[in-house]
C-alpha cells in the first residue's frame, strides 16, 4: 500500500518552474530515495510534501487523504515529520529540550515528553549530550539532532533532507544503522541523500529529479546505469562515452 | 510545578508583604509604582521573553485596562473589582485583535515592533481627543475611600493587592514555562520554520502569549488607575510605559520568571536614588533608566537573573 502518493505537482517561482510536473509513490514501510544533481528541485519537492510550499498545480495524497492545502503542523499532526538540509536547531535550547518540542506533539505531559525525549536521544547516539545546549553540538550531532526532533513526533512519515550531508565516512557508517533501525521499527522513510554508499545500501526504490522533472525511478542499482541519470549528472553524451571506455 | 520552582517567588512576594508593617509611607509608594510596573514587565516577558515577539506598544494594553476601570465607575458607577476585571477582559480582547492581525500578516522582528508602537499611538490620540475619554482633560476617580471602590487608608493594603496579582502571575509563569504551550512558545522564539515542522500552530501559539501578555499587562493599568485615581491618554497610553515595561523585564532578564518584577524593584530603585541624588534636573531617571539598559544588554545580555546563574558558576 501507498503511504504518500504525489502526482503531477508543479511548483513556479516566478520564471523558474522548480518542479515540473513531479510524481512518486512511497510505499508503506519502505525506504524511498530521492536523488538528483543541484538544483534539481528535491528540497523545493519536500517543501511541498511537507506544506512549506504551496504547489502550483498538483496533489499530495497522504494515507488515503487529500493534504495538497494542508498547513505543516497539520501535516505533522498527520504524521509527516521533516528535516531541515540546512539544520534549524532551537539554538537556545538544551538537545532534550530541543528534543522534547517534537514530543509533546503527542504526549501533553513535560514529564511524558522528557521521557520520550530521552528515549529518542538514545535511538540516535545523542543521549551523552542531552543537557548541553544545542548550539554547542557538531555538524553531525546537529544533523542527529533534526533526526531526533522529527522522531520524537512519533511520524508514519520521516523526510530525510540529506542527513548524511557533511559528515565524514566514519560518521556515516555510525547512522546508517540508526536509520535502518527506524525503517524496522515501521516508519516509512523518503529521503534526499547525495551520499551514494547510503542510497545504494538503504533504499528499496530511487526516484530521480533533474531540472524540476522525473526523470528515472526503480531500484537503486539499475538507476545508476540509467543513461537519462548519467547524463543527468554528468552532461549531455556522457552516457555514451563511458559505455564506449567500458567496451575498450 | 515543583517546590524548589515556587519556593523563590512565593519568598520573594513574602519579604515585600511584610514590609507595610514598619515601612515608611514613602517607600511604600514607590514600591507600590516599582510593582505596577513589575505587573506590565511581566506580562511584556511572557510575549517577549518567551515567545520572542518584541513588543513596544505594550501601552495599548496598560491603558485599556486603566481606562475600562476608570471609565465603568465615573460614568457607569461599576464596583472598581468589577471595573478591573472588565479592563483586563477588555485589554485581552485588545491584544488578541491586535495579534490577529499582525501575526496573520507575518509580521516579525522589528516589523512587530513597530505595527504595536502604531496601535499604541492610535489609541492615544483617540484617547486624547474622544470626550468619552475625558479627552486631553482626563478622568479623576473619585477620592472615595472603600473596600467596593478599591481605595484603602492604608497604603498596605493596596500593595498587598498588587502583591496578590504579582503572585498569581509568578505562579502562572512558572507553571508556563513547564507546559507544553511553554514549549511551543519558546520553540517559536527560537526557530519558527522548525516548530511548525514540528507540528507547532505557530499563529494560535503567538496568539494565546499576546492574549494573555495582554490581559496581565492591562491589569498593571488598571491597578495604575486605582492608585493614581487619575489619568490621561499620555499616561495611560504613553510610550513611557511601553518602554518601561520592556526596559524592566529586559534587566531581569528575559523569559525567567523572577525577571521582570527584580528587573523593575532595580530600575525603579535606581531612578529614584538618581531623582534624589539629581536634585532639580528633570527627567534625570529617565537618563538612567537608558545608561542601564544599555550597560545591561553589553554586559548581562541575560539579565540580573543571568547574574545569579553566572555568580553560581552555571552558564549565563
Amino acid at each position: 500500500m501507498s503511504l504518500l502518493v504525489v502526482q503531477g505537482i508543479s511548483k513556479r517561482f516566478g520564471g523558474l518552474l522548480a518542479v515540473d510536473a513531479a510524481s512518486l509513490t512511497v510505499p508503506q514501510g519502505a525506504i524511498t530515495g530521492l536523488i538528483g544533481p543541484n538544483g534539481a528541485g528535491k528540497t523545493t519537492l519536500f517543501a511541498l510534501i511537507s506544506g512549506f510550499l504551496e504547489p502550483t498545480a498538483g496533489s499530495v495524497t497522504f494515507d488515503g487523504t487529500d493534504v495538497t492545502r494542508e498547513a505543516p503542523h497539520l501535516r505533522a499532526r498527520r504524521g509527516i515529520a521533516r528535516t531541515f538540509q540546512i539544520v534549524q536547531p532551537f539554538a537556545g535550547l538544551s538537545v532534550r529540550d530541543n528534543i522534547a518540542v517534537g514530543a509533546y506533539l503527542r504526549h501533553s505531559s513535560r514529564v511524558e515528553a522528557l521521557a520520550r525525549s530521552e528515549a529518542v536521544a538514545r535511538e540516535v547516539g545523542l543521549a551523552p549530550m542531552l543537557d548541553g545546549p544545542a548550539a554547542a553540538l557538531t555538524v553531525a550531532g546537529r544533523k542527529r539532532l533534526e533526526l531526533a526532533r522529527a522522531l520524537a513526533t512519533e511520524p508514519r512519515l520521516l523526510l530525510l533532507d540529506e542527513v548524511l550531508a557533511g559528515l565524514n565516512p566514519s560518521e556515516v557508517r555510525d547512522i546508517l544503522p540508526v536509520i535502518r533501525r527506524i525503517r524496522d521499527s515501521g516508519v516509512t522513510i523518503l529521503m534526499i541523500e547525495h551520499v551514494m554508499q547510503a542510497v545504494m545500501n538503504l533504499c528499496d526504490q530511487v526516484y530521480v529529479l533533474s531540472q524540476g522533472r522525473m526523470i528515472a525511478e526503480g531500484e537503486p542499482r539499475a538507476v545508476c546505469a540509467d543513461p537519462r541519470v548519467i547524463e543527468a549528472y554528468l552532461g549531455h553524451g556522457a552516457a555514451a562515452r563511458i559505455q564506449e571506455a567500458h567496451g575498450a | 510545578m515543583t517546590v524548589r520552582q515556587i519556593a523563590l517567588p512565593v519568598l520573594l512576594v513574602a519579604v515585600l508583604a511584610v514590609l507595610p508593617f514598619f515601612a515608611s509611607g514613602t517607600l511604600l509608594n514607590f514600591l507600590v509604582s516599582a510593582l505596577i510596573i513589575a505587573l506590565g514587565a511581566q506580562g511584556w516577558n511572557l510575549l517577549a521573553g518567551f515567545g520572542g515577539q518584541l513588543s513596544f506598544g505594550h501601552a495599548a494594553f496598560f491603558g485599556t485596562g486603566a481606562y475600562v476601570t476608570a471609565i465603568l465607575q465615573i460614568r457607569f458607577g461599576i464596583n472598581a473589582w468589577a471595573g478591573m476585571a472588565a479592563g483586563i477582559a477588555i485589554g485581552a480582547a485588545v491584544g488578541w485583535v491586535i495579534g490577529f492581525l499582525s501575526f496573520r500578516a507575518r509580521l516579525r522582528g522589528s516589523y512587530f515592533a513597530l505595527v504595536t508602537l502604531a496601535f499604541a499611538e492610535v489609541l492615544r490620540i483617540l484617547a486624547n481627543a474622544a470626550e468619552f475619554t475625558g479627552g486631553a482633560a482626563g478622568l479623576l476617580i473619585r477620592l472615595q475611600p472603600g473596600f467596593g471602590n478599591m481605595q484603602f487608608p492604608d497604603r498596605g493594603v493596596f500593595l498587598w493587592l498588587v502583591l496578590a496579582c504579582i503572585l498569581l502571575v509568578l505562579l502562572l509563569t512558572a507553571w508556563i514555562e513547564r507546559s507544553r504551550f511553554g514549549a511551543h512558545l519558546v520553540a517559536v522564539r527560537e526557530n519558527e520554520d522548525a516548530a511548525r515542522a514540528l507540528g507547532v500552530d505557530v499563529l494560535a501559539t503567538k496568539l494565546r502569549a499576546i492574549t494573555l501578555s495582554a490581559a496581565i499587562t492591562a491589569a498593571a493599568g488598571c491597578l495604575y488607575a486605582q492608585n493614581f485615581l487619575y489619568l490621561d491618554a499620555n499616561i495611560a497610553y504613553g510610550t513611557w510605559i511601553s518602554v518601561e515595561v520592556l526596559i524592566a523585564a529586559i534587566i531581569g532578564g528575559l523569559g525567567t520568571v523572577l525577571g521582570p518584577v527584580v528587573g523593575a524593584l532595580a530600575l525603579h530603585g535606581v531612578g529614584e536614588v538618581a531623582k534624589i541624588a539629581g536634585g532639580q534636573i528633570t527627567g534625570i531617571d529617565l537618563v538612567i533608566f537608558g545608561a542601564v539598559l544599555i550597560l545591561s544588554v553589553a554586559f548581562v545580555p541575560s539579565g540580573l537573573m543571568g547574574l545569579r546563574r553566572l555568580v553560581k558558576g552555571g552558564r549565563p
